[in-house]
């Protein structure tokens, strides 16, 4: 990108790809479900569909997958979560809730049909058995704590393991979307859980990654953008009770994270903030601006204390 | 020209750089309309010869020269540069010396200048600015805050005086961005721009400084407020909605 800063104003034109390099860092960069509006005002500035049609191809499933979207299957059972844990082929995602694979288009943003997962792509009776415990659990819970939450449990690692003795590890995958364009507002949930199911150490060994985001952009753009790692574990166990256990750790630490965010938001016009700017001075009062005897005063106090800047 | 904006407020307010250079390479025949209208962070050289800091902004620049508000010189030296006229600059050191003086009250730290120069009409025009580094390793008095940066930027006209009255136009920008790294939030990061505008027209006697000062706190304080409540508030809104905290969705329960 620091090529292009110097290239202004005169007659030199962008190369193809340049622009292309610059359509798809603006893709890119679109908050959580605005990339429709983005793709929108990109094609009015670059007035040139070659490049945009290039760039959307190279640029939406990257967003799609790093958002983890949504999309409703055909088969009117759910959607499918678009992600490089779910991914298959580049236009492939499986939902192993159904053990459909749903086949989509990522500029359109719309999974286009399904077809049955045939068996190299599911996982083993025996693994299958833990992660269908598992998705249960995780539903029920995201559908107590989330108004509009998708849940997704992949097998990432070890899904054709038989029987006891070997490791395997599971994905669990919690979004949530809003988009709400006639209050300028705009936000997502993504959580993303490791499970790796340890056999020699009996462990479940646990890692996860909140990100939250938020937008909001009526006159004015504010955004937030937080993130946390989690570390937990705990004991290898029947299917059934891993299922339980590892959704009430999940559920815990979610709950415990949304408190930590409002205790931080809270703190905000009092402590976080005032160490950018005061909403008052120390005296309490408004600044004396017609009082210039005050500001020679001030100026000879504050030279005394060392103050001056 | 519209859709460029409508792209810019919608990138991360951190990335406004990167998308305003990457905007003028696209449409470098709308360049003019889009510096005009776009904001960036403030940047700030050392003025040797007096010992302070000073902000970079489009009115203190001449070709690649800015001038200083404490030696009014260029750096780097320029020939044949502009200046404002001997009774503005005096008007223009006043306003340096007091608004730091307001800096420090409100800011307790940062930087601020204040540029004016004649405008068309017989009246002039000021610049107020101030830059703020409140993390930890900055200004920050408590230390709450890993990154914490604030910009504002009051441009206002002064229009001639007529009967003892004058019409002043404020527009005012702030930008900032703050985070938070701690071990139960982990990294919690706001950032984003407003702008706004005011105008009135005030009886000159109290001195122009002191009308520019007054509208220059009234707005800025209402940006802040809004910045915190209105703005971030909704942000706070939008993550509730999303995951309603624990307390609510247990009293949802018996419904369902």
């Amino acid at each position: 990108m620091a090529g292009e800063e110097d290239e202004l104003p005169e007659e030199t034109e962008l190369s193809y790809d340049q622009k292309k390099e610059i359509a798809k860092w603006f893709l890119l960069n679109a908050p959580a479900g605005e990339i429709n509006y983005v793709a929108k005002d990109l094609k009015a500035v670059l007035s040139d569909e070659e490049v945009y049609n290039e760039a959307a191809m190279e640029a939406f499933p990257v967003y799609n997958k790093s958002h983890m979207i949504c999309l409703e299957m055909p088969s009117r059972d759910g959607d499918v979560i678009v992600s490089s844990y779910s991914e298959i082929a580049e236009n492939e995602y499986i939902d192993p809730r159904t053990a459909q694979v749903a086949i989509v288009d990522h500029v359109k943003q719309i999974c286009t049909k399904v077809r049955p997962a045939n068996d190299e792509e599911l996982p083993s009776l025996y693994i299958e058995e833990y992660r269908n415990a598992l998705d249960a659990e995780i539903q029920r819970y995201v559908s107590e704590s989330y108004p509009k939450g998708i849940s997704a449990v992949n097998c990432v690692k070890g899904k054709d393991t038989e029987g006891p003795g070997s490791d395997f590890e599971f994905v669990v995958i919690i979004t949530a979307m809003r988009l709400s364009p006639q209050n300028f507002c705009s936000g997502s949930w993504r959580s993303v859980w490791n499970i790796d199911f340890q056999d020699e150490s009996q462990v479940l060994d646990i890692k996860g990654k909140l990100q939250v985001g938020a937008h909001y952009f009526e006159e004015g753009n504010v955004e937030l953008d937080a993130k946390k790692d989690f570390q937990d574990s705990t004991i290898f166990q029947s299917a059934d009770d891993c299922a339980i256990a590892i959704a009430n750790i999940i559920r815990h630490h979610e709950t415990e994270y949304l408190a930590a965010l409002e205790v931080a938001y809270s703190k905000l016009p009092d402590n976080t903030f005032k160490d950018l700017r005061r909403k008052l001075p120390v005296t309490r009062t408004l600044f004396p601006w017609q009082n210039t005897l005050q500001f020679s005063l001030t100026r000879e106090v504050e030279k005394e204390l060392g103050l001056g800047k | 020209m519209e859709a460029a904006l409508g792209l810019l407020r919608r990138m991360p307010p951190k990335q406004s750089e990167t998308a305003l250079s990457a905007l003028l390479s696209l449409i470098p025949q709308h360049s003019s309309d889009l510096l005009s209208q776009v904001d960036l962070p403030l940047q700030v050289l050392r003025d040797i010869e007096s010992g302070k800091d000073f902000i970079l902004c489009e009115y203190n620049r001449d070709a690649d020269s800015y001038r200083s508000p404490w030696s009014n010189k260029y750096l780097p030296p320029l020939e044949d540069a502009l200046y404002p006229s001997s009774e503005l600059r005096k008007l223009e050191v006043e306003a340096n010396d007091i608004f730091a003086i307001y800096r420090d009250q409100y800011y307790e730290g940062g930087i601020s200048s204040v540029y004016m120069w004649e405008d068309d009409n017989e009246g002039f025009v000021a610049c107020f600015l101030i830059k703020k580094d409140g993390s930890k390793s900055g200004h920050g008095r408590r230390g709450c805050l890993e990154e914490g940066a604030w910009d504002a930027i009051h441009v206002i006209q002064v229009g001639p005086e007529e009967e003892g009255m004058a019409h002043y136009c404020l527009t005012s920008t702030i930008m900032l961005s703050l985070a938070t790294d701690d071990e139960s939030s982990g990294k919690f990061g706001l950032s984003g721009s407003i702008r706004r505008q005011m105008k009135m027209d005030l009886a000159v006697a109290e001195g122009h400084l002191c009308n520019m000062g007054r509208m220059i706190e009234e707005l800025e304080g209402k940006l802040r407020n809004s910045l915190d409540q209105v703005y971030f508030g909704k942000t706070r809104e939008m993550v509730c909605t999303l995951r309603p905290p624990a307390e609510i969705v247990q009293m949802r329960l018996p419904d369902t």
